[in-house]
């Protein structure tokens, strides 16, 4: 599903973000992202997401490479996939509704299948009810909530989080863990980037350490040859 | 995409951008405001190029053309030479003055009948006044007319009473420059108040639209609204511009009207007619939609989501 190989990723003031970073993740795998601040978790995500292209090397996603992408097929590529933020992202002045709906408006989707499909989405994350709703109405764990809904609504075959709990206690991360679980257990491939390493280091997940843009070892629960460390 | 599912993000981007003009009466109004005064400037003077020519137009039957003959012409031959000339494209009339019927006339209004009746022989010659048709009234039809008529080898002098209105349709097409010139100008003024405006608004929205870009809203998705936004400024302005010019032909109706009568003219002030109040909101429109495209292109490239 996923692919980097020996990507680097200088940032234009001349940070290296990654430092020739490889690995792959596959279809329907849950794999979690760790590491301390700046080690180039959130680096990763946006590559994968294509707000960022790699300086060398190159990030495959579903066989393309990205970095070869044009840039107008850069939006066709982002409705492909499912991107969730800690600071959510949310348009503070729309309802719960238009948010959740906003990739289906994007990608042209007839009002019915929307509202259809917007309402599956809330149903999932258990805000059914509250689509007329103002975020800021809304508690930090459902406001996160409606982001995963927003990520899910497209049926996207890949979701990518970065640290989707930051702004949650113990109990909502966890929450949000089963949920992002259970889409996992639908045959969505999820990526989580978070620096917490007991959310992380949840039983059977694969997770993929970061240390200064390098790949550290392999996580705990590693039982396959897929992550390829480069120094 | 289906035809209905297109229909409908266009409905929904122009919703959209009625919901946000609405939303800041005031900044909207001034917007509009601004691009209907600076397209009210050329209407004006379009209406004032149009009623001047219509003004005239009507007095331009006073135009005379005046061909005298040689003395040694005979009447009959004026007459032949007048029915040729009532054939001609752009000659209106043509009446035939004979040199015995301008003696009398001459005796019985001069004062001098007495005198004149001494006289052996009639000075005068017989002459031709010739009335253009208003259609041929341009300085070089007025010149072709006059070279017909001196061609003829019994014509002794064509005189032609039209100097005035071969100026005032100088002035017309100085005033056409100037219409046109003003409108160039004004219409980029238009672009430059409908550009900036949507400069503004996309600085506004950027988180909103860092937003749509992530979830995969495309370039065209991002600037349709405000494709949407620039051509109601556009029509809006237009209608200002409507407005203003009625108001202003209605405030000086009465005086032109009065002005006219004095002159012995039935001429009143006409408004814009269907065609150009047709232009004037399709030109608005498309000045509100260019100026804002150009802006939109140029600034919503630069947004990208963040990280
Ligand atoms: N847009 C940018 N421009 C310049 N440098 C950047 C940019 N984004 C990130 N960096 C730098 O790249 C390095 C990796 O950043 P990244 O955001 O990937 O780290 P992270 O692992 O997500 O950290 P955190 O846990 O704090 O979110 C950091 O040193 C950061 O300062
Ligand atoms: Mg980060």
């Amino acid at each position: 599903m996923i692919a980097f190989d020996h990507v680097v990723k200088r940032y234009p003031n001349g940070r290296e973000a990654l430092a020739g970073v490889s690995f792959s993740i596959a279809a329907g795998e849950m794999v979690f992202l760790t590491g301390r601040s700046g080690a180039g978790k959130s680096t990763v995500l946006k590559l994968i997401a294509l707000i960022e292209r790699p300086t060398r090397g190159a990030v495959r996603v579903e066989g393309k490479n990205l970095g070869a992408l044009r840039s107008r097929h850069i939006p066709a590529y982002r409705r492909s996939i499912g991107v969730v933020f800690q600071d959510h992202r949310l348009l503070v002045d729309r309802p719960v509704f238009d948010n959740v709906a906003l990739p289906l408006v994007v990608a042209g989707f007839p009002l019915k299948e929307t509202d259809k499909r917007v309402r599956a989405a809330l149903d999932q994350v258990g805000l059914l009810g509250k689509e007329r709703t103002l975020p800021l109405e809304l508690s930090a764990g459902e406001q996160q909530r409606v982001g995963i809904a927003r990520a899910v609504v497209s049926k996207p075959r890949l979701l990518i989080c970065d640290e989707p709990t930051g702004n949650l206690d113990r109990d909502l991360a966890l929450e949000v863990m089963r949920l992002l679980k259970r889409f996992q257990s639908v045959g969505v491939t999820v990526v989580v980037a978070t620096h917490d390493l007991r959310l992380a280091q949840q039983p059977g997940e694969r997770t993929i350490l970061l240390d200064d843009g390098r790949i550290q070892g392999r996580g705990e629960e590693e039982p396959l040859p897929s992550i390829v460390a480069s120094r | 995409m289906g035809l209905a599912t297109y229909g409908t993000r266009h409905a929904q981007a122009l919703v959209g951008s009625l919901g946000r003009l609405a939303r800041s009466p005031f900044a909207t109004f001034l917007t509009v405001l601004v691009i209907g005064l600076a397209l009210a400037l050329p209407l004006a003077l379009q209406m004032l190029v149009g009623n001047a020519s219509r003004a005239t137009g009507g007095l331009a039957s006073a135009v005379d053309v005046s061909v005298y003959f040689k003395p040694a012409a005979p009447l009959e031959k004026v007459r032949e030479l007048a029915a040729d000339a009532r054939a001609r494209a752009g000659v209106a009339e043509v009446t035939v003055i004979s040199a015995d019927d301008a003696l009398k006339e001459f005796q019985k209004y001069s004062g001098f009948g007495a005198a004149l009746q001494a006289l052996e022989q009639n000075p005068l010659p017989n002459v031709l006044h010739v009335r253009p048709a208003a259609d041929a009234m341009t300085p070089a039809d007025l010149d072709r007319l006059v070279r017909y008529f001196a061609a003829w080898p019994q014509v002794d002098t064509v005189q032609v009473d039209a100097a005035w209105v071969q100026r005032l349709n100088a002035i017309l097409a100085v005033l056409e420059r100037v219409l046109l010139i003003a409108a160039v100008l004004l219409g980029v003024g238009v672009l430059a108040v409908v550009g900036n405006t949507v400069r503004l608004e996309i600085h506004q929205r950027r988180a909103e639209i860092e937003v749509v870009k992530l979830v995969g809203g495309s370039n065209a998705f991002v600037r349709r609204p405000f494709l949407y936004t620039g051509v109601l400024y556009g029509l809006a302005g237009a209608l200002i511009a409507w407005g203003v010019v009625g108001a202003a032909l209605a405030v000086l109706e009465g005086s032109v009207e009065t002005l006219a009568r004095l002159y012995g003219s039935g001429f009143t002030l006409a408004g814009p007619p269907a065609e150009e109040v047709v232009g004037l909101l399709g030109g608005g429109a498309a000045l509100g939609w260019v100026g804002a495209w150009l802006s939109a292109t140029r600034h919503l490239r630069r947004i990208e989501p963040r990280g």
